[in-house]
């Protein structure tokens, strides 16, 4: 059961109760929503690229749901500031679990999971790569 | 963990029977509180399932030799004593299906799809289980039949009086949770049973969390169709119960096609066998029927008077417990007399999975999620809740150590 006991350490807790970089960017160069339905996670990120739209300058989200899925997303904003594009579209799920220095069970790996999902998912619609309305994290992980 | 006696059940001889439930996670014992999702299988089951295999094993219904008659023999008789648990005749009123998910596609395959077309309607609840709700809004939308929802007060029960607005003569079907699996509450199912043959309406109920905590006569209730799961009451996963009025079953066509299910097959044509192996296609569930079989000897030996009896005693702790506490918002009737052996509840600012994440570090088992009941949970106005679901083995000691995990949760989201 140490598996459960390591979500909720400090750190988590602290960017869940105090997220980072949560609210709107005005003008974002894209904006995406996503969503875990098996927790009802939802977190919609804006992201503003330099003018070469080469490199993150400015991340914003907000959501509602559970801890993991939230403060995933407040260290993943702070993470993604000053990252190009294609850097954080390497990023995987091994990633995002090395950045919340926790292990997570594998019933939550979905909400670890949702922000990496939405931002990337934004960044290729925006490129014209995909088509989809709203991420999810139901059937592909 | 200090056990005691229930005035109900000996429920530490009981827990005997229950070697999984002496596991310990980084040495704490298991609290198993899911039952609502599958409960354990005691020895005598796993023996009855295990003895069977080792003794008895072959195909049920075409052979000659010794084994395959006594797995026949069986076989059919686990018909006969699953019916009688439930009130029904017996084997011609008893088919085996999957769960109560397949029993609920199968009356709504074999009959809805065939009977229903524009201009009927089909009758659900709010608080209906998908298993209901998806399988008729399909047939709706196939067969253009228009579907309703009973709604759910905000004191979560059934709205009798709008149920009685709702089922018209138009209604050919009405399909009903006899348990909530979400809220608890026990819904008046016999009368909803009379309201739908005022109407010549047939009522199809899902008693999944009903069977396994209450005794159940569907005679009683008169209900045209009634089906249940075999794991959620001490019986193996792939097998549930569908009772179904043996005139109706005797009409209805077959769900599945296959072998087993037929009297005699030409190039042309092919008659159809007896219930209820008209609707058990291909090998059946041998090894499972026996298990369930066993699990209803099980629960007729503790006597289920004496079942429902200890579960509304720990579901009436569980909600004294909880209501201590301004921080626990709980669904569904207060008075634990109305309700099956669950509590679904949730604790402020604190996400359902979250908090069954950290029961999990002590070992306590809940479920957290929609329990298959998205829309009641978009009326609720929540995305999830946590649930905690009692059997025969449990004991108010653990509902403490819930309550307990409860307030480290609480603590740690302070």
């Amino acid at each position: 059961m140490s598996m459960g006991s390591d979500m909720y350490r400090q750190q988590i807790l602290d960017h869940y109760k105090n997220p980072r970089n949560c609210g709107e960017i005005e003008e974002p160069t894209y904006t995406h929503a996503g969503e875990n339905p098996m927790c009802g996670d939802e977190i919609r990120i804006d992201v503003e690229l330099d003018d070469d739209e080469e490199v993150i300058e400015r991340v914003a989200f907000r959501g509602d749901g559970c801890a993991i899925s939230q403060a995933s997303a407040s260290m993943l904003t702070g993470k993604l500031q000053g990252m190009t594009v294609v850097e954080m579209q390497e990023l995987d799920r091994d990633d995002v679990v090395d950045m919340l220095g926790v292990d997570i069970s594998p019933m939550r790996i979905k909400c670890a999971v949702l922000a990496e999902k939405v931002v990337q998912d934004g960044a290729k619609i925006y490129e014209g790569e995909a088509d989809l309305d709203k991420t999810t994290t139901e059937d592909d992980e | 963990m200090g056990l005691q006696q229930s005035d109900a059940l000996d429920v530490e001889r009981v827990r005997e029977d229950f070697p999984i439930l002496q596991r310990e996670f980084d040495g704490e014992r298991l609290v198993y509180l899911d039952n609502g999702a599958t409960t354990q299988t005691p020895d005598p089951v796993v023996d009855a399932i295990a003895d069977y295999y080792r003794t008895s094993n072959a195909n049920v219904h075409r052979g000659i030799h010794q084994l395959s008659q006594e797995a026949s023999i069986a076989y059919e008789e686990a018909h006969d004593t699953v019916a009688e648990f439930v009130g029904a005749d017996g084997r011609e009123e008893m088919v085996f299906t999957k769960n109560t998910t397949e029993a609920e596609n199968l009356v709504a395959y074999a009959w809805g799809l065939r009977e229903l077309g524009p201009g009927d309607e089909i009758v659900l609840s709010q608080m209906e289980h998908h298993a209901s709700l998806v399988t008729w809004q399909q047939i709706g939308e196939r067969t253009g039949a228009d579907v309703k929802y009973i709604p759910v007060t905000d004191e979560g029960y059934l709205d009798m009086d709008a149920a009685a607005e709702l089922i018209t003569d138009d209604t050919e079907m009405v399909s009903v949770l006899h348990v909530s699996n979400t809220l608890g509450t026990v819904n008046p199912v016999a009368d909803l049973a009379d309201l739908a043959h005022d109407h010549d309406a047939y009522i199809f109920v899902d008693g999944a969390q009903a069977v396994p905590n209450q005794p159940v006569d569907v005679k009683e209730i008169d209900a045209d169709f009634y089906a249940f799961s075999g794991h959620k009451m001490l019986g193996p996963t792939g097998i549930g119960g569908l009772y179904g009025k043996a005139d109706l079953l005797d009409e209805m066509e077959p769900f599945q096609y296959g072998g087993g299910m037929i009297r005699k097959v030409t190039f042309e044509e092919t008659t159809w066998h007896d219930v209820p192996w008209k609707f058990e296609a291909g090998t059946p569930v041998i090894a499972q029927g026996v298990g369930l079989a066993a699990a209803v000897e099980y629960l007729e030996d503790l006597g289920m008077e004496n079942i429902r009896r200890h579960e509304e005693r720990l579901a009436g702790y569980a909600l004294d417990r909880m209501s201590e506490f301004d921080d626990i918002e709980i669904y569904g009737p207060t008075r634990a007399e109305d309700r099956g052996g669950l509590v679904s509840f949730n604790l402020d600012e604190v996400h359902a999975h979250d908090l069954t994440s950290i029961l999990n570090d002590h070992a306590v088992a809940i479920r957290a999620g929609d329990h298959c009941t998205q829309p009641l949970h978009d009326e609720l106005g929540v995305a999830a809740s946590a649930r905690a679901s009692f059997y025969v083995y449990n004991t108010t000691d653990e509902i403490d150590a819930l309550l307990e995990g409860v307030d480290s949760a609480r603590e740690l989201f302070a």
